[in-house]
């Protein structure tokens, strides 16, 4: 016991003492296994969680909309990836000369950015939305705590103002809000996915642990649209207008094997890549919206459906007299009375009488329903919203003085696209072609309207129609048989028809041999003083056929020396739908 | 029996050491195919953007002005095209 030197182990304590410290330390041993077990074992979610969460991750995966493109792979609407630089205000530590430098960056006031982040009870202010990328690296440059970057999509318009009617557009969070953008919603949007990952003290993905949500990509779209043909009608169009100084314009070309629309262009238009607001009268879609009185472009249903019933054939002779044709209070009249003159010439010379006298001869039944087969009074469902139906009357209701206006296009309305589509009828073998703004992969079915033998007579008398004697001889193609019908008709404002206010249109077709091609241009107000649609429309239609047609590398079907003018001095063979009384005035 | 222990022990020191390793192993590959990854998400938004900007550099408006203005080229006229058929020369002069 010598060798216990300290004093403190001479004590000696009675032995509970040493006893209870070892029961105490025992209990503490056992509280602390069973809280162990308690943790590691029965309850061990809320651990489980927590560590989880210091190395597994979510991570967004992100998907874009799909391309927009045209029939031969041309983007139409790409969207891109871009950046948008947030911060958070609570964490945001910037110097004067940091802030100067930043706000410069993001094209914004050094005040206004001031501003943005000085609310620090909020975590997430946008400073500047949809950066593209380069300039976004500058900005992490600047190595700002609190200022970070978040990647989304932005939608371009390679092609602008030339289709944006078609196409229409996206608002900023990359929703379609028109055109096909709209229409193809569903079809376009891509569904961010998810996926729960392991991240080293790196930050790198080293596991994938499960996947959440699959992404789901856009798809594409492959509109029948043919950018070149597009460019093209757009162009002309635009050239058309400025020369004859009209108030608005519209233009389709159509496949005339397929229904297809090639192109189909507006004016005026808007560039839908600036993102300011965009005035509606520039976004309409007139071509497939707007509903108009077609005027003589209607002639040859007339005949076509007279045709077919066997009343007329294309050498019979009506007799227009003076030019005038009284029908109860209402008279109709030519601007050139022609005395007698063959169908054909009906049509070529435009008489508003021969026509009316075609009608009339007619049970109405028999004209409202080729009008019908033909695709009027109904919406033509080329997936474009709010296209137009037209207004096509019962047969019931009328009476003989709206038989014989609407056998030269008053009194019934439609779109341009109904025009151009009605034209698919004399252009193959007398069915109606269905429509489409999207790619065809498959041949199409037609609606059968009227026999093939009429369809090749009518496509004869509209060659006619663009020769000299006709009312269109400035539609004719160098190289290429082409044939259409002019109209020019009186606006209607208030319901009664304005004096001076007029639609030029054009509607016409080549190679006439085989047609490939229709084409439908319609000019609204032309106010430089020509007003015929053989003058405004169809040198359109001219130059977008030839030069079209050579694009498509059509053959050609005529010699080069095809085109006839009539001699410099000869009289324009003048169209003119006037009504003496306004009782003819379509109502209601 | 001490020595097949110690045989054991080492067969499974070995084994842990090679779980280590691949597991080490995995992680370097699936670092490196995430890298990867995120490059093709790059190239492909590098590909939208120049896809972009071919379209912006041969808009047909851009394309006919220099042909027109610097180059002057214009459309050849129809009179002095010859179409050849299977059949040899075409009806057109």
């Amino acid at each position: 016991m010598k060798s216990l030197a300290s004093p403190v182990l001479r004590l000696h304590f009675p032995i509970w003492r040493s006893r209870l410290l070892l029961g105490i330390l025992m209990l503490w041993l056992v509280g602390l296994t069973a809280r162990a077990v308690y943790l590691q074992g029965l309850n061990n979610d809320f651990l489980q969680q927590k560590g989880e969460s210091r190395y597994s991750r979510v991570v967004e995966i992100g998907a874009h909309r799909g391309r927009i493109t045209d029939r031969n792979g041309e983007p139409l609407a790409i969207s891109t990836a871009v950046e948008s630089v947030w911060a958070s205000p609570g964490d945001f530590r910037a110097d004067a000369e940091q802030t100067k430098r930043l706000a410069r960056l993001l094209k914004v006031e050094p005040d206004e950015l001031t501003r943005r982040v000085a609310d620090t009870r909020r975590e997430f202010v946008y400073l500047r939305r949809q950066l593209p990328p380069e300039h976004a690296a500058r900005v992490v440059e600047l190595n700002i705590p609190g200022v970070f970057l978040q990647r989304e999509y932005r939608r371009f318009y390679p092609a602008g103002e030339v289709v944006s009617h078609v196409i229409g557009i996206t608002d900023i969070d990359e929703k379609g809000q028109e055109g096909l953008e709209l229409a193809f919603q569903d079809t376009l949007v891509g569904k961010p996915g998810s996926r729960r990952v392991i991240k080293d003290r790196l930050g790198r993905i080293v596991e994938d642990v499960e996947s959440i949500r699959v992404p789901q990509q856009g798809r594409d779209l492959t509109l029948s649209i043919d950018l070149r043909i597009q460019y093209l009608a757009y162009r002309e169009l635009k050239a058309a207008l400025e020369q004859h100084r009209a108030k608005a314009g519209g233009i389709v070309v159509l496949d005339a094997r397929t229904g297809e629309v090639l192109a189909m262009a507006n004016l005026p238009s808007y560039n839908p890549n600036s993102r300011g607001r965009i005035d509606p009268q520039r976004s309409r879609n007139r071509a497939l919206v707007d509903l108009f009185e077609p005027g003589s472009t209607l002639k040859p249903f007339a005949v076509a459906a007279a045709l077919d019933a066997g009343r007329i054939r294309p050498q019979t002779v009506i007799q227009t007299g003076t030019g005038r044709l009284t029908i109860g209070r209402a008279t109709i009249s030519d601007v050139h009375p022609a005395g007698a003159i063959t169908v054909e010439e009906v049509i070529a010379k435009s008489s508003n009488v021969g026509a009316a006298k075609i009608a009339l001869d007619l049970p109405a039944e028999t004209l409202w329903t080729l009008f019908s087969r033909s695709g009027f009074g109904t919406v033509p469902q080329s997936g474009f919203p709010g296209e137009g139906s037209g207004r096509l009357r019962a047969h019931r209701t009328w009476k003989p003085i709206e038989q014989a206006t609407m056998s030269y296009g008053h009194g019934i309305s439609v779109s341009l696209l109904q025009l151009a589509r009605s034209y698919t009828i004399f252009a193959g073998n007398g069915e109606l072609l269905p429509v489409t703004l999207l790619k065809r992969t498959e041949p199409v079915a037609g609606t059968p309207a009227i026999t093939p033998r009429t369809a090749l007579v009518v496509r004869n008398m509209l060659e006619m129609a663009v020769h000299p004697g006709g009312t269109g001889p400035k539609a004719q193609v160098v190289g290429y048989r082409v044939g259409g019908k002019t109209g020019t008709a009186h606006k209607l404002e208030n319901g009664r028809y304005a004096a001076s206010r007029y639609v030029s249109s054009f509607v016409g077709m080549a190679p006439v041999s085989d047609p490939r091609l229709i084409v439908a241009v319609m000019i609204d107000e032309p106010s430089a003083g020509q007003h015929y649609g053989g003058a405004v429309a169809a040198p359109v239609f001219r130059e977008v056929v030839s030069a079209a047609l050579r694009t498509l590398s059509v053959p050609l079907d005529a010699p080069t020396m095809n085109v006839k003018l009539p001699p410099a001095d000869a009289p324009v063979i003048r169209e003119e739908v006037w009504i003496a009384h306004d009782e003819a005035g379509p109502r209601g | 029996m001490a020595k097949l222990n110690a045989v054991l022990l080492l067969i499974a020191i070995a084994c842990a050491l090679g779980t280590v390793t691949s597991q080490h192993h995995a992680r370097k590959l699936f670092v490196a195919l995430e890298k990867e990854r995120a490059n093709a998400k790059q190239l492909e938004i590098e590909f939208g953007q120049l896809q972009l900007e071919a379209s912006t550099w041969g808009m047909q408006g851009r394309v006919e002005k220099i042909a027109v203005s610097q180059l002057n080229m214009r459309a050849l006229a129809p009179n002095r095209v010859q179409v050849l058929t299977a059949q040899g020369p075409g009806d057109v002069k």
